[in-house]
C-alpha cells in the first residue's frame, strides 16, 4: 500500500481518518477536508457520512468476477478472500494488483458523476472503465472508489463527528446543522451554500427534525433527585417515528430518516385531519381489538410496495404519541416537556380519532412507583419505562441527563453453539457470527434446531477463544459457514418472543444477543424449544 | 509407494528413519529447531540441535539446555538420513531443515520470507520432492510492499510524532521484528527506546552480531527522554500500565495482519505498518516454483484454500496441523 501525497482530497481524508484511533484526530481531519474541499465534494462527504448512498450501477457479482480476473485467481479464491478480509471493497483493493501510477487526482463529485454516467455504458465498457480505475488508483483512492460503488460507506466516522467538525469549521451550532442535514435533499443538486451555510425556509418544509434519543439509565432511581420533577412513560416496542402536517401534506419519517408514508396508510389518512404545521413524535405500534400487540405483528406491514386491505385490516397499526414538537408551525421544542405534552394532549382529545394515541405520561410520587410500573412493563407489551424529566425540552440526537429510559430485563434461554462466520469489520477474520439451536423431539429423537443468531455480547477475549474452538472444531463448511461441534452453551438473553410460521423452530425472538458463555454447563444441559414457547406472552 | 520421510504425530515433525524431531511440541528425545520463537524452540526436549546464531536464543529462553549447532549447508547424518539447515530468513538464525535418504529429498521451511531484512541471513530456495510450508499469509489479499518503503513510512510516522511532542510506541515481536526495525530505522530522528524484554533479546544478539544502539526502558527513564524518540515494546504491553506512562504516545503495530483495517480497528491502535517476517502471496507461489517440489505440505495458516488452490494447479498439496497456527495468531494479536 502506497501512502503517496498526491491523492484525492477525500481519499486523502479517509486515510487519515484511518490512520488514527482518536475521535479529536478524526474531527481535526474532517475539520481540514470541510476548510479546504470544493463545495460540491463537502456536500457528497456530508452525504457519504449520513448514509446517503449513491445507488449502486454494477452487480457485486460482476465486480467480483473482473476483480478475481485482475487479480488472475480464481473466483472461489477471490470469495474466500473477501470472506476472511471482511469487506468487498476492501478485498477488491488487496487483490487487484498495485499500480506505479496514479492517474491525476478526481475529485469526489466527478467520480460520482462518472460512476452515474456508467448505467448508461454497456457491459464491456463499465469493464474496461472499472479495469482502468483499477489500474490507476493507488489503495486508498481504489479502496474509496470501490466503497462508493458498493455502498454501505461505514469507515469509523459517526454522523456525528461529521456535524461536529462541520459546526467547528462554519460556526454553526451542532444541533442547528443536523436538523438541516435531516431528510431528503439530494446531493447532486443542492449546493453547500443552501444545504449548510444559509438554507431558505422552504428546504425545511420536509424535513423531520433530529429525534432526541434517551440512554439507558446508569444509576439509582433516587440518585435522580427529586421525584416530583420527572415523569414517566412506557417504552412502546414498534417504529419510532414523526407525523408531520404540512402545507396539506402528511409525511412520516422514520428515526432512520427514511419516508415510511405509503406503508402506513391509514395514518396519513389520520394525519389529514390535524392542522397544519403540526409535528409529533411517536410509535408505530401494531393494535387490534383494543390491545397492543407484538413486534412480531407489525413486521407483517414492513417492507411492502403496496398495503393491501386485508392487511390493513388484519394488521392495523396506531400511532402512540410521546411528544409535540410543531404546533401551529411553531418549533416548540425548547418549551418544556410539560408545556408539550399539555399540547399533545388537546390536540389528540380534538382529533378524537382511533389512530392517534396518547402514550400515557404519569406523574410520580415516590420512586417506588417506578419499580412497580416497571416490573409489569413487559404485561403491556411494553419494553420499559421511559423517565423524563418535567423541564425537559426536545433535544438533538443522543443526550445524558434529562431522558433515561429503563428497559425490562430481557428473556433469556440456554443455547448450543451449531454455526459459524467470520464477522466483518473489526472482527475481520474472526469467527464472531453465530448461529444457536435449541433442543426439540423428532419421534424421540433430540435434535438441536436453529432457533437465532447473534454477534454481540462478548469480550474480545472471549470471541478469541470461541474462534479458536471454531477452528479446533469445524465439522463440515458450507462456503463461509461452518457447522462447529454442538459443545459450547450461551445464554442467549432478547426482548420478546412470538410464534412464527417463517422460523422452521416455530417461533421467532426479538433483538437476540449473547449474554454470556455458560462454561459450567454441557451441550445436553441447554433448553428446549418448549421451554423457549412457555415464553411466549399472548 | 515410499513411506514418508517426514510424517506429523502427536509429539512432532517425525523421521521415523533418523528417529528424530522437528520443532517439537512436546518433550521429545532429540529436536532440530528451525527457530527461537516460542511456538517453535519448546522446553523439555532431551537434545536440540539448531543453527549457531540461535543457540543463545534457545538458551536465553529455555536456559541451559543440553545443545549442540550446525552451520548453513553442513550435512549431517542420523541414522543414514543426511540433514543440513539453509537460512530462512524469518528471523535471525532461522532455517530450513533439508532431509534426504536414498535420492527422496524433503524441505521443512519453518517460518520464512524471501526479501532481504538486513539482519537475518537471507532465504535460500533449495530444491527438493515435498516441500513442507507454511502459509500463514496464504491468501491473495497479502502483499508485501518493499521493506525500504514501510521503513520510511515508519520514519515519517516517527517525525510526525516527534514535531508534534509525543512518543512514536510501535508493537512489534520481541524477537524478530523489533531487530528488523532498529536495524533499518533512521536513527538521526532521534532514540530507539526499548522495552525490557526486547532489550533482554536485543542483548543476546549483539553478542554475535551488530546492532545499532538501544536505551532499555527502566523505572529511571524519564518523560523527556521518550518525547520525539521511538518506542519498541511487545504487542502485550498495548493498554498496560506501563505504556501509559508514556503519554503523550501514538500507537502503531508493524505485523502482517495490519494489512486489514477491521484488525487495527479491533487492537484500538493508531496506525498499522504491513511489515511482516512471513512470505506474501506472490512470495509463497514463487518460492514452491522455486523449490520445483510437486508435493507441498501446507501447514499453519490458510492451508486449506490455499491447498485447494494449489491442487487446482497441478501440485499435490496435502494439509497438516501443527499447533502454531493458534500461537501463531496469538503471537500477533497479544
Amino acid at each position: 500500500m502506497k501512502l503517496s501525497k498526491k491523492m484525492i482530497d477525500f481519499a486523502n481524508l479517509v486515510e487519515e481518518i484511518d490512520n488514527t484511533n482518536k475521535t479529536n484526530q478524526k474531527v481535526i481531519a474532517l475539520e481540514n477536508f470541510f476548510k479546504n474541499a470544493s463545495d460540491e465534494d463537502k456536500v457528497w462527504a456530508i452525504a457519504l457520512f449520513s448514509s446517503r448512498k449513491p445507488k449502486g450501477v454494477i452487480k457485486t457479482s460482476t465486480l467480483k468476477v473482473y476483480a478475481a480476473e485482475m487479480a488472475q485467481i480464481p473466483l472461489w479464491l477471490f470469495e474466500e478472500s473477501y470472506h476472511i478480509v471482511g469487506d468487498l471493497a476492501e478485498t477488491i483493493a488487496l487483490v487487484v494488483p498495485e499500480s506505479e501510477n496514479d492517474i491525476s487526482p478526481l475529485n469526489l463529485t466527478m467520480l460520482i458523476s462518472e460512476l452515474k454516467q456508467l448505467k448508461e455504458f454497456d457491459e464491456i465498457e463499465q469493464k474496461k472503465y472499472l479495469i482502468n480505475k483499477w489500474n490507476h488508483l493507488n489503495y486508498y483512492s481504489k479502496f474509496l472508489f470501490n466503497k462508493l460503488i458498493t455502498g454501505g460507506f461505514r469507515i469509523g466516522v459517526s454522523q456525528k463527528l461529521m456535524t461536529k467538525a462541520l459546526a467547528n469549521v462554519t460556526g454553526i451550532d451542532q444541533d442547528i446543522i443536523a436538523y438541516q442535514i435531516m431528510g431528503d435533499w439530494n446531493p447532486e443538486t443542492v449546493t453547500f451554500q443552501q444545504l449548510i451555510l444559509s438554507p431558505s425556509k422552504e428546504d425545511f418544509i420536509f424535513k423531520p427534525y433530529p429525534f432526541y434519543l434517551a440512554n439507558s439509565i446508569d444509576k439509582e432511581l433516587d440518585e435522580l433527585g427529586d421525584c416530583s420533577n420527572w415523569a414517566y412513560e412506557n417504552k412502546w416496542d414498534g417504529i419510532r417515528a414523526q407525523l408531520i402536517k404540512r402545507n396539506n401534506e402528511v409525511m412520516i419519517w422514520s428515526r432512520g430518516e427514511e419516508l415510511i408514508s405509503n406503508q402506513f396508510p391509514e395514518l396519513i389518512k389520520m394525519g389529514d385531519l390535524l392542522d397544519n404545521g403540526t409535528v409529533i413524535d411517536g410509535e408505530i405500534l401494531p393494535f387490534k381489538d383494543g390491545k397492543i400487540k407484538s413486534f412480531n405483528d407489525l413486521q407483517k406491514r414492513l417492507g411492502r410496495k403496496n398495503v393491501g386491505k386485508t392487511t390493513l385490516k388484519n394488521n392495523p397499526v396506531i400511532l402512540k404519541a410521546y411528544d409535540l414538537l410543531e404546533y401551529d408551525n411553531l418549533d416548540i421544542r425548547d418549551q418544556n416537556y410539560f408545556q408539550r405534552r399539555k399540547g399533545l394532549e388537546l390536540i389528540i382529545k380534538n382529533l378524537n380519532n382511533n389512530n392517534l394515541q396518547i402514550s400515557e405520561s404519569y406523574k410520580i410520587n415516590n420512586w417506588s412507583e417506578v419499580k412497580i410500573a416497571h416490573s409489569i412493563a413487559r404485561k403491556n407489551n411494553s419494553e420499559g419505562l421511559m423517565l423524563k424529566n418535567k423541564l425537559s425540552i426536545y433535544r438533538v440526537g443522543r443526550k445524558r441527563g434529562d431522558w433515561w429510559k429503563w428497559k425490562v430485563d430481557p428473556l433469556t434461554i440456554d443455547a448450543v453453539l451449531t454455526y459459524a462466520m467470520r464477522g466483518h469489520g473489526r472482527r475481520a477474520n474472526l469467527f464472531t457470527d453465530y448461529t444457536f439451536g435449541l433442543w426439540i423431539d423428532y419421534n424421540g429423537n433430540r435434535e438441536l434446531v436453529t432457533f437465532a443468531k447473534a454477534y454481540t455480547g462478548l469480550t474480545d477475549k472471549e470471541f478469541k477463544e470461541v474462534d479458536n474452538f471454531i477452528k479446533k472444531n469445524t465439522i463440515e463448511r458450507f462456503g463461509p459457514v461452518r457447522s462447529v461441534k454442538p459443545e459450547l452453551v450461551f445464554e442467549i438473553a432478547f426482548e420478546g418472543v412470538a410464534n412464527s410460521s417463517r422460523h422452521k423452530s416455530g417461533v421467532a425472538v426479538r433483538f437476540p444477543r449473547i449474554l454470556r458463555w455458560r462454561k459450567d454447563k454441557n451441550s445436553n444441559q441447554a433448553n428446549t424449544i418448549e421451554n423457549l414457547k412457555s415464553l411466549i406472552n399472548e | 509407494m515410499k513411506s514418508p520421510l517426514l510424517i506429523f504425530n502427536q509429539n512432532g515433525i517425525y523421521c521415523p528413519i533418523a528417529n528424530v524431531y522437528i520443532d517439537a511440541w512436546k518433550p521429545v528425545d532429540k529436536v532440530i529447531i528451525s527457530h527461537g520463537h516460542a511456538d517453535h524452540s519448546k522446553y523439555g526436549h532431551k537434545f536440540y540441535l539448531t543453527h549457531p546464531n540461535n543457540v543463545p536464543i534457545v538458551k536465553h529462553r529455555l536456559g541451559n539446555v543440553n545443545i549442540e549447532s550446525k552451520k548453513w549447508g553442513e550435512k549431517f547424518l542420523i541414522n543414514g538420513v543426511q540433514f543440513s539447515l539453509h537460512p530462512a530468513g524469518h528471523v535471525i538464525g532461522s532455517s530450513q531443515v533439508r532431509v534426504e535418504y536414498k535420492g527422496d529429498v524433503w524441505v521443512y521451511s519453518g517460518d520464512y520470507k524471501r526479501e532481504d531484512d538486513g539482519i537475518s541471513t537471507p532465504f535460500e530456495p533449495l530444491k527438493c520432492n515435498t516441500f513442507i510450508t507454511e502459509c500463514t499469509f496464504g491468501l491473495p489479499a497479502f502483499n508485501w510492499e518493499k521493506q525500504d518503503v514501510v521503513m520510511n513510512n515508519i520514519n515519517d510516522f516517527w517525525k510526525e510524532c516527534k514535531s508534534n511532542g509525543q512518543t512514536a510506541v510501535v508493537f512489534a515481536y520481541s524477537l524478530g521484528k523489533a531487530q528488523r526495525l532498529i536495524a533499518n530505522l533512521d536513527l538521526e530522528i532521534g532514540d530507539i527506546l526499548t522495552h525490557g524484554a526486547v532489550e533482554n533479546l536485543n542483548e543476546v544478539i549483539r553478542t554475535f552480531k551488530n546492532l545499532p544502539k538501544t536505551h532499555r526502558i527502566t523505572r529511571e527513564t524519564k518523560k523527556e527522554d521518550l518525547i520525539g524518540n521511538l518506542v519498541i515494546a511487545p504487542p502485550s504491553t498495548h493498554g498496560s500500565s506501563w505504556i501509559k506512562k508514556m503519554v503523550p504516545y501514538v500507537t502503531s503495530s508493524a505485523s502482517g495482519w495490519m494489512t486489514f483495517r477491521g484488525a487495527r480497528r479491533r487492537r484500538a491502535i493508531d496506525r498499522g505498518f504491513v511489515l511482516s517476517d512471513h512470505v506474501d502471496w506472490k512470495d509463497l507461489l514463487r518460492t514452491i516454483k522455486d523449490t520445483g517440489a510437486k508435493n507441498i505440505v501446507c501447514t499453519h495458516g490458510y492451508k486449506d484454500i490455499f491447498s485447494k488452490y494449489l491442487n487446482e494447479n497441478g501440485f499435490n498439496a496435502f494439509i497438516e496441523n501443527t499447533p502454531f497456527e493458534e500461537n501463531e495468531i496469538i503471537k500477533e494479536n497479544d
